[in-house]
C-alpha cells in the first residue's frame, strides 16, 4: 500500500480540492469493491505489507573510546551456530546464522525447492520442508534438511523422519498464528495431489490444529514419540507464530524443544487471507526480547536455541535479531527474492497478470512468471535451479558478511557476542518493543524507573 | 541364542522404554520376530516406529501413540490404548482388544487398525489411507478432514461424523448422532459391499454388510464458494 501523494503523482487526475479520505483511501475502496464483486476474502502470498515497527528502527552504536573494534577481514569473527544441543544425539552445525524457512513443495515448484537446497548447502546452512512433505529434489540437494511436522501431516512418514537432519513441529506461523495452510486448486497438480493424498484441483485448506495433541502437556508426549521413532538422534524444533512469545517460549521449553523458531507477523506465506496476514500476531521486533527473557528466566538461553524469522531482509536485520538474543535467523520471502521472485526482467508478464515486479504477491494463483511459486510445468521450467542456488548462496554470504561487519564494528569476535547494549532505538515504540534505550537517552519505555 | 520362532519377552517394569524401542527398531536387521511386552503400565510412545515384519503382543494398557508410524508389524494391545494409538500407521496391523482413546489411527496412511471395544473422539482424524474397524462405538468429530481410506463402525457414531471429509469411505451399522459439514449418506454400491465385507471378515466382526449405511463427501466444499461460508 502506498501513502496518498498530494502532489498528484499518485493519482492521474488529482487536483487541488480533491481530498482523499485517510481511512477510505483508494486501496480500501478497491478492496470493498473487489469483495462486493467476487464474494470472497482476498487471499495472497508474501507477508504483512503494512508499516510496522521493525529492525530499521534500531541502530548499532559501534565501538568508540570505551569499546574496542576488530579489524575487518583480518580479525576473526565467528559465525557458526550449533542447534539441538539440549537432547539430540546429533545436533546440527551451521556455518552461518541464517537458515532457510519452511516453504512447501506445492507452494513452490520442484526446481525452486532444489535451488533452496543447493544455495543453503553452498552457504553451509539448512533448508526446511513445508506443508507438502519431503521431495527428493530438496533432500538430494540439501546437506542439512529440517523436516516439518505440520497439522495436515501431508506426506508424513517415518522414513523421511529418519532421513531428516532435524524435525520442526509447526505450532504456528507468523503470517497466520492460529490459521492453517491454504493451497488453491490451481496449484494442486497431479504430483502435489498424490503427495498430499487429495483430489486434484480442490482448494486445499490445511488443518490449523494438530490432529493428535491439543496442548503443551500432550506436545511433550508427542515430542517423546518423535524422539523414540528417531532414536533420539534429531534436534526437535518447535515453530511458533508470534502472539504470546513469553509464555509460548516457556511452554515450548517445557514441552522438550531443542530449538524454538519464533516467527513474527512479517513472516511470509504462500497463501493466506489478507485480513489474517495484516491483523493477527506481533511484529517480529516486539517478540524477541520476550522470548529471550523467558529462556533466561528458565536458565535455557543458548541451551535451547532461538531462531527468529519474519521480515529478515539483510545482515543488519540479522545482526539486530542476534543482538537481541537470537541464536540464528531464518529467511523465506527474502530467499525467494534472491532466487528471482519479483524479477523486473519479467515486467511485461507481470503486467499481463495484473501485477508488477516488486508488488507481485498472488503466489497462490500458480501463474508466477519466474517459475518459482507455481506448479505449471512450463513456467517451472524457466527457472534454473543451479543458477538460483548460486544466487541464494551469494545472498546468504552477503548477509553473513554484513553481520560480521557490524559485529566487528561493535568489537565482537563472535556474532553471538552482540548484545542489546550495542543497540539504540529511533522511536519510542521500537525502544519499548526491543527494550533498548531511545537514541540519545537512557530511557527504555516500560522498564526504566521513573519513565512512563 | 534366540531363533526366529522364539518369543522375546520384555518386562517394561525392568527394561527402559528407550531400550525396548531401540531393540524393536534394530529388529529390522534380524533377531526375534515375535515379541511379548509385559507391564506396559500406560507407557507413552511404546513400540513406535517399528519398521519390520514383527508380531508384537503388549499385555496391558498403554499410553499415548502406541505403535505410532508402524510399518509392517502386527501389534496387538491386550488392553486399552491411549490417545493416538497407531497414529500415522503406514502398514501392518494394530489390534486393540479393549477401548481406544481419542485420535485413534490419526493421519494413518495404510495398514489396518481394529478396535474390539469403543473408540473415543476424533477416531480416524485426517486419515490418509488406513483401514479402521471399530466393533463398538466412536466419539464425536471422527473422520474429521478424512482424506482417504475406510472407517467401519459396528456400533454408533457420535456427532459431526466426517466433518469436512474428502474421499474416505465411512460405514456405520448403528446410529449417527450427526453428520459434519459436507458429509452425507451415500448409496452402498457393489464395490462398497465388497470392501465392507472384506474388512468385517479380516477384523472378525460379527456383522452383516446390509446392516450398514455408507457416508462420504458431498464434495460441495472442495472449491471456495461464498454461498457455503456458513459451512467453512
Amino acid at each position: 500500500m502506498t501513502d496518498f501523494d498530494p502532489t498528484g503523482n499518485n493519482g492521474t487526475n488529482w487536483h487541488p480540492g480533491l481530498k482523499e479520505s485517510y481511512i477510505f483511501d483508494r486501496n480500501t475502496i478497491h478492496e470493498i469493491r473487489r469483495a462486493a464483486s467476487q464474494g470472497i476474502y482476498d487471499i495472497r502470498g508474501f507477508g504483512a505489507k503494512r508499516k510496522l515497527p521493525h529492525f530499521d528502527d534500531l541502530l548499532f552504536l559501534g565501538a568508540s573510546m570505551s569499546r574496542y573494534p576488530l579489524e575487518g577481514y583480518r580479525e576473526k569473527c565467528s559465525t557458526d551456530v550449533v542447534l539441538g544441543t539440549r537432547f539430540a544425539k546429533k545436533p546440527i552445525h551451521l556455518k552461518i546464522p541464517i537458515t532457510i524457512a519452511g516453504m512447501s513443495f506445492g507452494a513452490l515448484s520442484g526446481p525452486a525447492k532444489e535451488a533452496l537446497g543447493r544455495g543453503a548447502t553452498m552457504a553451509g546452512t539448512s533448508t526446511t520442508t513445508g506443508d507438502g512433505g519431503m521431495t527428493e529434489e530438496e533432500r538430494g540437494h540439501s546437506e542439512i534438511l529440517v523436516y516439518q511436522l505440520l497439522p495436515s501431516r501431508y506426506g508424513m512418514n517415518p522414513d523421511d523422519l529418519r532421513r531428516a537432519d532435524a524435525i520442526e513441529v509447526v505450532v504456528g506461523q507468523g503470517a497466520k498464528p492460529g490459521g492453517g495452510g491454504m493451497l488453491l486448486g490451481q496449484k494442486i497438480s497431479d504430483r502435489v495431489a498424490e503427495m498430499r493424498n487429495l483430489p486434484k484441483g480442490i482448494d486445499q485448506r490445511s488443518a490449523c490444529r494438530h490432529p493428535d495433541w491439543t496442548g503443551p502437556d500432550d506436545l511433550e508426549i508427542k515430542i517423546q514419540e518423535l524422539r523414540e521413532i528417531t532414536d533420539w538422534e534429531k534436534p526437535i524444533y518447535i515453530k511458533i507464530g508470534a502472539s504470546r512469545p513469553y509464555y509460548d517460549t516457556q511452554l515450548a521449553v517445557k514441552s522438550g524443544a531443542d530449538v524454538i523458531v519464533l516467527d513474527g507477523m512479517q513472516g511470509g506465506t504462500a497463501a493466506t487471507q489478507d485480513v489474517f496476514i495484516e491483523h493477527v500476531g506481533l511484529p517480529t521486533l516486539a517478540c524477541i526480547r520476550q522470548a529471550v527473557t523467558a529462556l533466561q528466566e528458565m536458565g535455557m538461553h543458548r541451551e535451547v536455541q532461538l531462531i527468529v524469522s519474519g521480515g529478515i531482509r539483510n545482515g543488519a536485520d540479522a545482526a539486530k535479531a542476534l543482538a537481541l538474543g537470537a541464536d540464528a535467523v531464518s529467511v523465506g520471502v527474502a530467499a525467494m527474492i534472491a532466487l528471482g521472485d519479483n524479477d523486473p526482467a519479467y515486467a511485461d508478464e507481470y503486467a499481463k497478470i495484473g501485477s508488477a515486479a516488486g508488488f507481485y504477491d498472488d503466489w497462490h494463483e500458480g501463474k508466477d512468471p519466474t517459475g518459482i511459486s507455481t506448479q505449471d510445468p512450463e513456467l517451472a521450467a524457466r527457472f534454473d535451479p543451479e543458477q538460483g542456488g548460486r544466487r541464494l548462496n551469494n545472498y546468504l554470504k552477503t548477509m553473513t558478511l554484513e553481520v560480521q561487519t557490524l559485529a566487528r564494528a561493535a568489537g565482537k569476535s563472535n556474532i553471538h557476542n552482540l548484545e542489546p547494549e550495542d543497540l539504540v532505538a529511533l522511536t519510542i515504540e521500537s525502544a519499548a518493543m526491543a527494550q533498548v534505550p531511545l537514541a540519545g537517552t537512557d530511557w527504555i519505555p516500560g522498564s526504566t524507573p521513573g519513565g512512563f | 541364542m534366540t531363533t526366529a520362532t522364539d518369543i522375546e519377552v520384555v518386562d517394561l517394569a525392568v527394561t527402559p522404554l528407550r531400550e525396548l524401542n531401540q531393540r524393536l527398531h534394530d529388529a529390522k536387521n534380524g533377531g526375534p520376530k515375535s515379541w511379548k511386552i509385559v507391564n506396559p503400565n500406560g507407557a507413552h510412545a511404546l513400540a513406535v516406529g517399528i519398521d519390520a515384519d514383527l508380531d508384537v503382543l503388549i499385555e496391558g494398557h498403554t499410553g499415548y501413540y502406541t505403535a505410532g508410524m508402524n510399518k509392517h508389524a502386527n501389534v496387538t494391545i491386550d488392553g486399552n490404548a491411549g490417545v493416538g494409538v497407531g497414529e500415522n500407521i503406514m502398514s501392518g496391523t494394530i489390534r486393540i482388544t479393549g477401548n481406544a482413546s481419542q485420535a485413534c489411527a490419526a493421519t494413518g496412511r495404510g495398514g489396518l487398525v481394529v478396535v474390539e471395544g469403543d473408540a473415543a473422539a476424533r477416531c480416524g482424524i485426517s486419515m490418509k489411507g488406513v483401514e479402521i474397524v471399530v466393533k463398538g462405538d466412536i466419539g464425536h468429530m471422527s473422520a474429521f478432514m478424512a482424506q482417504s481410506g475406510t472407517l467401519v463402525v459396528c456400533g454408533d457414531a457420535g456427532d459431526a461424523l466426517g466433518d469436512s471429509i474428502y474421499e474416505t469411505h465411512i460405514y456405520v451399522r448403528g446410529s449417527v448422532k450427526g453428520l459434519g459439514a459436507d458429509c452425507i449418506e451415500k448409496e452402498l454400491k457393489d464395490f462398497h459391499r465388497a470392501e465392507l465385507g472384506r474388512l468385517l471378515e479380516v477384523a472378525g466382526a460379527d456383522a452383516k454388510v446390509d446392516e450398514f449405511k455408507r457416508y462420504g463427501s458431498a464434495r460441495t466444499l472442495y472449491n471456495f464458494n461464498i454461498d457455503n461460508a456458513g459451512a467453512y
